[in-house]
């Protein structure tokens, strides 16, 4: 997830957000040993045989798993405990046919691939569930990782869904994951900057020339995430496909998918980024800029505008009310559509979220953990997680339930903005389409429409090839 | 590490093979079979994962694409080779090394000569020195991070830089990661050189001074002469150290701005892009290049790693 999720998660300064710890995989993956406090105590003898029934009990319990009530391990991205909660929830109704266990992947998005993508290489048979971040379905869908849910079973979790969800967790014709919760970027701005600089950004045909001009004129700063990850492609691919472009076509042919980012489309992106990063409205330290330093910059003295996800509306209340930022903020608050890039042209915001996948080598894959990705999907706990988590729910009816309402008043335009998004480029080389372009496209202020997409276009040709390092 | 046991005595007068006695060989086989069990782990946990390396290296090859994995020779080997980033990486990490390097030499050097020449609150002053080198890279690299942060920092609000990002330029990035090198690794050097220092008899020294050299002579001829072994084995280790520079830059740029190191980018074709092949083709480029430094030392400069040899 580039997106930072929850509120809790987005309380913690931006220290904690940007850096994970790469080597957690034993942490995250070890099973709690059984009762190793119990006999601490005593002479070196004690301790001994303290740790060996302590080894003795955790290998009990681990054969008892069998035995008793079957647990599944569901790996999820760090959030504010929010799927945790519905962990338990879903075990409490399965009453007893199973229980379900979660272990935190890291926080940033690629690190978390990289944690999965080494358990399911290795064939983990104790991955039973995944919280996975939608560019990467076709990548574990293509390499066998993922096990497919049969027409059967996939239109329970597809009923009702945003189309761009269905979309990113469907490979070569089959749903590989079941759409859980579905994210979004809209332009948050301060209401009283909008006001200064005579401009309404909810009125159509509001593009980001207008921004620009905007925060230029009351000398105040456009949020954007400049940092070379993630979340920097997911600003590239937004512009490029609101301006009506793709990146690359074609996807299902792997290595030798079309590449369009030379295109007139790329390069009004590229237009964008540069006359941004080089004007006084961009943030000074735009190329390392992700998600909360965008949002500190909103809350700093030069705040103006900012695109960011769906999360801010919680993390600004919150703050507001723990006293971390002033109190009149949040009601200075304003929210838009993402900017367009034509005038006239609807915009096309990003797309993020998350899908629940099954593990192709778990123990119970065909029957418990379906069950347990029904109950994790289901309409009213996307309900509870969006309520719990802040995050959107995938499924376009929770927006209308009066609760859902009055907690996001933006509720409508997530919902609006979901719906119309577009999805980064599906496609089982994902990681090195967006690697290459971040490659090329980093820092902000070196693009150049007249190189920089030609450019980029070569160099994603040559990486999918192996003819480049990355 | 043959080569260190044979560097010196190549370096040495022609000893002759005749003068060896029974008793030198008796210790010599005794010497090799106390040692066989290390060796026989050390290739176990170092050579396989080597030579396994060296065999996925020949294929175009990545984990989550298992069945597009095919043979290709050496061509990793021409694509890293004959890739800019390969050698901007590098670079970089030759001048990570170098100025590290020469600096906490110096620096190092002094601290030694302070801990050696303490008269009062010996043990506060060398644990004092010793301290940075015991706190974990990764936690003194989100230090060094957030002293230089926009945000979080306080060097722009002491030195009055203003809104001055360090993390959004090569340079300036380059100078915090090697400050940050500096702070962490200097004590090590500094315990290297100590241990030098208590080696040089106080004899000569106080030799020099009786024939009237001043205390800048007796460093030149005297110190630091006596204590070239121990400098060299300083530099060789750290200079090793430094080559394979991962944590700093993975916490504080995480490559970006240029700031990627040869490591960094191992890591990054291996396990990031799970590209196998190409990885671990820079993967043993990588240790090719450790091999070279430690070989340009060991031959060229003759250290001697094992000061105290027993054979004579």
């Amino acid at each position: 997830m580039v997106e930072r999720v929850g509120t809790a998660g987005s309380r913690t300064d931006s220290r904690r957000t940007e850096w994970t710890d790469p080597f957690s995989t034993r942490r995250t993956g070890d099973h709690p040993p059984a009762s190793p406090r119990k006999q601490r105590t005593g002479p070196s003898r004690t301790l001994r045989s303290a740790v060996a029934l302590a080894l003795l009990a955790g290998g009990l319990a681990a054969c008892g798993g069998g035995g008793g009530t079957p647990s599944l391990r569901w790996y999820v991205n760090p959030d504010n405990g929010g799927q945790a909660t519905l962990a338990a929830d879903c075990t409490r109704a399965a009453g007893g046919r199973y229980k379900i266990d979660t272990s935190v992947l890291p926080l940033d998005a690629t690190q978390q691939r990289e944690q999965l993508v080494r358990r399911l290489a290795a064939k983990d048979s104790g991955l039973d569930l995944m919280s996975l971040d939608p560019v990467f379905v076709a990548e574990a869908a293509n390499a066998g990782f993922l096990r497919p849910f049969p027409a059967s079973e996939a239109a329970q979790f597809t009923d009702g869904v945003f189309p761009p969800a269905v979309q990113s967790s469907t490979w070569d014709g089959k749903l590989y994951a079941a759409p859980f919760w579905a994210n979004t970027q809209l332009l948050w701005y301060r209401k009283s900057v909008a006001r200064k600089a005579g401009v309404n950004p909810e009125a159509p045909g509001f593009t980001w020339d207008k921004l620009i001009d905007a925060a230029l004129r009351t000398n105040t700063t456009v949020g954007v995430q400049g940092n070379k990850y993630e979340g920097y492609m997911v600003w590239i691919n937004a512009l490029i496909a609101s301006a009506g472009g793709q990146i690359i076509t074609n996807a299902q042919k792997g290595d030798d998918a079309t590449i369009d980012i030379d295109s007139p489309a790329g390069r009004q992106a590229a237009t964008i980024i540069q006359r941004l990063a080089r004007s006084r409205a961009a943030s000074p330290t735009l190329s390392t800029d992700i998600e909360e330093q965008a949002r500190s910059l909103l809350n700093g003295p030069r705040g103006g505008f900012m695109v960011n996800w769906g999360y801010i509306w919680r993390a600004e209340n919150g703050d507001a009310k723990d006293g971390v930022i002033s109190k009149s903020i949040p009601s200075d608050l304003g929210w838009a559509r993402y900017p367009q890039v034509t005038a006239g042209q609807q915009s096309k915001p990003p797309f993020g979220g998350i899908e629940i996948g099954i593990g192709a080598y778990g123990k119970h894959r065909d029957t418990l953990a379906v069950d347990a990705v029904k109950c994790i999907t289901s309409t009213a706990n996307q309900k509870k997680y969006m309520l719990d988590s802040g995050n959107p729910a995938a499924r376009a009816a929770v927006y209308d339930d009066p609760q859902v309402k009055r907690e996001f008043p933006m509720a409508g335009l997530i919902r609006d903005s979901i719906t119309t998004a577009a999805p980064r480029p599906i496609t089982p080389y994902y990681t090195d389409v967006s690697g290459a372009v971040q490659s090329r496209w980093h820092p902000p202020a070196s693009v150049n429409p007249a190189t920089t997409p030609r450019r980029s276009d070569s160099f994603i040709r040559q990486v999918l090839r192996d003819q480049a390092l990355l | 590490m043959t080569a260190v046991d044979t560097a010196p005595a190549a370096g040495r007068p022609r000893a002759g093979r005749v003068e060896i006695s029974d008793r030198s060989r008796a210790e010599r086989r005794l010497g090799l079979l106390l040692s066989a069990p290390a060796v026989i782990v050390m290739l176990l946990v170092t050579a396989y994962p080597l030579v396994n390396a060296l065999y996925l290296s020949l294929f175009s090859y990545r984990l989550t694409a298992p069945d597009d994995r095919r043979f290709v020779g050496l061509a990793n080997y021409g694509t890293a080779l004959s890739d800019p980033l390969f050698w901007q990486d590098v670079l970089t990490t030759f001048v990570v090394t170098f100025v590290t390097v020469a600096v906490e030499l110096v620096i190092g050097f002094g601290l030694a000569m302070v801990m050696h020449r303490a008269l009062f609150a010996r043990r506060t002053v060398r644990t004092a020195i010793l301290l940075p080198y015991g706190i974990v890279t990764v936690i003194s690299a989100f230090a060094w991070k957030y002293a230089f942060d926009l945000q979080s920092g306080f060097v722009n609000g002491w030195f009055g830089l203003g809104d001055y990002a360090w993390f959004s330029g090569r340079w300036s990035s380059l100078f915090v990661i090697c400050l940050s090198e500096i702070w962490k690794t200097t004590p090590f050097i500094s315990l290297l050189l100590l241990a030098g220092l208590a080696q040089v008899p106080r004899d000569l020294g106080e030799a020099a001074t009786v024939d009237g050299a001043t205390a800048w002579q007796r460093l030149l001829r005297v110190t630091i002469p006596n204590m070239k072994a121990a400098i060299l084995v300083a530099v060789l280790f750290r200079t090793l150290d430094a080559w394979r520079i991962f944590d700093n830059v993975f916490v504080m740029t995480a490559g970006q701005e240029k700031t990627e190191t040869f490591s960094f980018l191992t890591y990054r074709q291996t396990i990031t892009r799970t590209a196998i092949g190409l990885g671990d083709a820079v993967g043993v480029l990588l240790f090719l290049s450790v091999v070279l430094i430690a070989a340009v030392f060991i031959r060229g400069f003759r250290v001697d790693l094992s000061q105290v040899r027993g054979d004579r």
